[in-house]
């Protein structure tokens, strides 16, 4: 079993920094996630951690040691490509059996280990294709089974359901926890899907630009996001954002939504008077009756069932638009005048300027080399 | 191709034909003059028909050339044998220093390697009469004038770029991914190298190595110039056909037929090789 750790990683390519200090720990046995735009840095990292790419500055600890200098081949990770990497001239069974043959297995225990886990991930059946007459969903779990064959302490994925298709990426997004919890292995994940994100993440580093922006649990990312762009990344549909004043009376902070005084609870004093941010989830707002306390008065325009929820689009009186998310099933409205309600305690409210999180409480929005 | 009118079907066929005959009219001449004699060759108007011999070939393969002078001695066969000397040793000389070479300009950006590499295919602009006279100088101060190490050695400056900037290219087609996978399932470099790059190449390595072979075949000034009769390829040789008693226009086409037929072969046994090209498929994209 082996901790990660990152200490103060700078990586250049030429002028540009693609990552800018960059400190990160994960602990034994956790699975982190690595979130974030294309070009934010998160493959440039797993490539340094597996030791194909050198650090400008920095260092890398695997399992306490340090690894900095260390080829690639003697860091004993296991690394699964986005675009699969398998080698085109070897048959599947020989793919997933080249991290055992580099440890000079005899031939039976390479058998034994490549079959045990192509039975796990479902290819028995073709261990002796070559990988062009595999389909992508196949090579897809080939290039996992290469990577978990030797039972690394570390594993590296960079986007290995990116290119499957969404059936599979479903299917493998519930099978996958419970294979890296069986491993025991500490995993750093790296995804562009937030979903998978939180499906798969003890922890969640959100990146962007080079350095993690947010770390923290699903729960805390999706509750307590660090700033808009964060908030804006996590949830399907997107989060409703609408420029506000904050200002206080006899029953606390509020808002002004159409005319309505929303409460906000926490703790925003220094929001007060300036140019903010409100940020409403769609599914803490809900249709409520006029007679309600703090109803707002809307136009419904369109209504989109998904499967699981529906989810409407409505017009405030000054013309402003916000999504409203309801389970399917639960009463609403699917035309004409309504009134929605506000959940004051869910509302997150952000700095106009900044773009951060105004009045944190548990979340510090990180800044350069604080992470961990 | 089911759609295609009779009439464009015969149209195509006439265009192939005309185009087959074109290019294959001064070969097949060359065949047919090399089972004739001088005389009947030098018949106006020439004739297709005629009476096959394979005196021409007898007197190639025994070294003895009969002319209206009498008999001249000719090493045509220890010619052909100096082609393929060279020729092999060469290519093998070029591609054991040229292909890790390659993978290294390929894989490893270090100060300078792109004007090495260019430095390198920079030789094969010089035309070779501009290098000729120092090399000979240079070459009989050191004693490798008319030696095969001499010739194998100015060889490597029309194989090795060659070989170089084609195998390069092939290696950098291979995805970075590919081999950093194996890297990382715990191989060493040089393990990659033997057992990913190098076979994923196979097809680059092996279209340079052919080309490489033809060249170095064809080759006239060099060896002309560095080597004496005993250690001449079949270019140089053919130069003894000229002779006092006029041209052997019988000779040299036995001697032309000959001397294509191992290039040929390579060629044709080499070609599935060199069709066969990458087998991607592993990586998406």
């Amino acid at each position: 079993m082996a901790s990660l750790e990152l200490r103060k990683i700078v990586k250049r390519y030429k002028s540009q920094t693609v990552l800018d200090n960059l400190s990160l720990t994960v602990a034994d046995g956790e699975t982190l996630v690595l979130f974030g735009p294309s070009g934010a840095g998160k493959t440039v990292l797993l490539r340094l951690v597996a030791g194909v790419i050198d650090p400008d500055e920095g260092k890398i600890f695997i399992g306490g040691e340090d690894m900095t200098d260390v080829d690639a081949e003697f860091r004993g990770v296991g690394m699964a490509f986005q675009n699969f990497a398998l080698f085109p001239h070897m048959s599947a069974f020989d793919n997933i059996a080249t991290p055992l043959e580099a440890k000079r297995s005899s031939p039976g225990t390479i058998k034994a280990g490549v079959e045990s886990v192509a039975k796990l991930l479902k290819i028995a059946h073709v261990l002796s294709h070559k990988p062009r007459a595999l389909s992508n969903g196949q090579k897809q779990r080939t290039a996992l089974a290469r990577a978990l064959v030797g039972s690394p302490p570390l594993l590296l994925l960079d986007d290995p359901l990116r290119n499957v298709d969404a059936k599979l990426r479903f299917e493998m997004r519930l099978e996958l926890p419970r294979l890296l919890a069986d491993r025991g292995a500490t995993v750093v994940y790296v995804t562009q899907d937030y979903k998978e994100a939180m499906a798969l993440g003890d922890r969640i580093a959100v990146m962007s630009q080079g350095v993690i922006r947010q770390l923290g649990t699903p729960e805390q990312i999706y509750r307590e996001p660090a700033n808009i762009e964060i908030a804006r990344l996590f949830g399907d549909p997107t989060i409703n954002l609408l420029d506000v004043k904050p200002a206080r009376d006899s029953r606390g902070i509020y808002v002004g939504l159409s005319n309505v005084q929303v409460h906000l609870a926490g703790a925003y004093d220094t929001a007060v008077g300036r140019d903010c941010v409100i940020g409403l989830r769609p599914e803490a707002l809900s249709f409520v009756e006029e007679s309600t306390p703090g109803a707002i008065p809307v136009t419904v325009e369109a209504e989109t069932p998904l499967n699981e929820k529906i989810v409407t689009l409505v017009r405030t009186v000054r013309g402003r638009e916000i999504l409203v998310s309801r389970p399917a099933g639960t009463p609403g409205r699917s035309e004409g005048k309504a009134h929605i309600a506000v959940d004051g305690k869910s509302a997150l409210l952000f700095d106009h300027a900044s773009g951060d999180r105004i009045g944190s409480k548990n979340v510090v929005a990180l800044r350069n080399g604080e992470a961990a | 191709m089911e759609h295609t009118s009779l009439l464009e079907r015969i149209l195509r066929g006439v265009a192939l034909t005309l185009v087959v005959i074109f290019f294959m009219f001064p070969i097949v001449w060359i065949f047919m003059m090399s089972f004739q004699t001088n005389e009947t060759i030098l018949r106006i108007p020439p004739q297709l028909i005629f009476e096959p011999t394979l005196a021409n070939y007898t007197a190639l393969i025994t070294g003895k050339l009969m002319t209206a002078a009498g008999t001249l001695d000719i090493a045509f066969m220890r010619n052909l044998g100096n082609s393929v000397f060279l020729s092999v040793t060469s290519v093998a000389v070029s591609l054991l220093l040229g292909v890790p070479a390659a993978y290294a300009f390929a894989r490893h950006k270090f100060r300078g390697s792109e004007d090495i590499a260019f430095t390198l295919l920079s030789f094969k602009f010089a035309p070779a009469l501009l290098v000729l006279l120092p090399l000979t100088l240079y070459f009989q101060k050191l004693g490798l004038a008319n030696t095969y190490i001499g010739l194998i050695w100015v060889y490597q400056l029309i194989c090795l770029p060659l070989i170089l900037w084609i195998v390069r290219g092939y290696f950098e087609d291979i995805p970075a991914d590919i081999e950093y996978a194996y890297r990382i399932g715990g191989h060493s470099w040089f393990a990659t190298f033997r057992k990913i790059a190098l076979p994923l190449a196979g097809p680059g390595i092996a279209a340079a190595g052919l080309l490489a072979f033809i060249f170095a075949w064809n080759n006239f000034v060099f060896a002309l110039v560095l080597a004496s009769a005993d250690k001449q390829p079949v270019t140089v040789g053919a130069l003894a056909f000229i002779t006092s008693s006029g041209i052997q226009y019988g000779q040299i086409s036995a001697a032309i037929v000959l001397s294509i037929t191992p290039t040929l072969a390579l060629a044709l046994y080499a070609q599935r090789y060199l069709v066969e090209g990458l087998s991607l498929g592993a990586v998406k994209g």
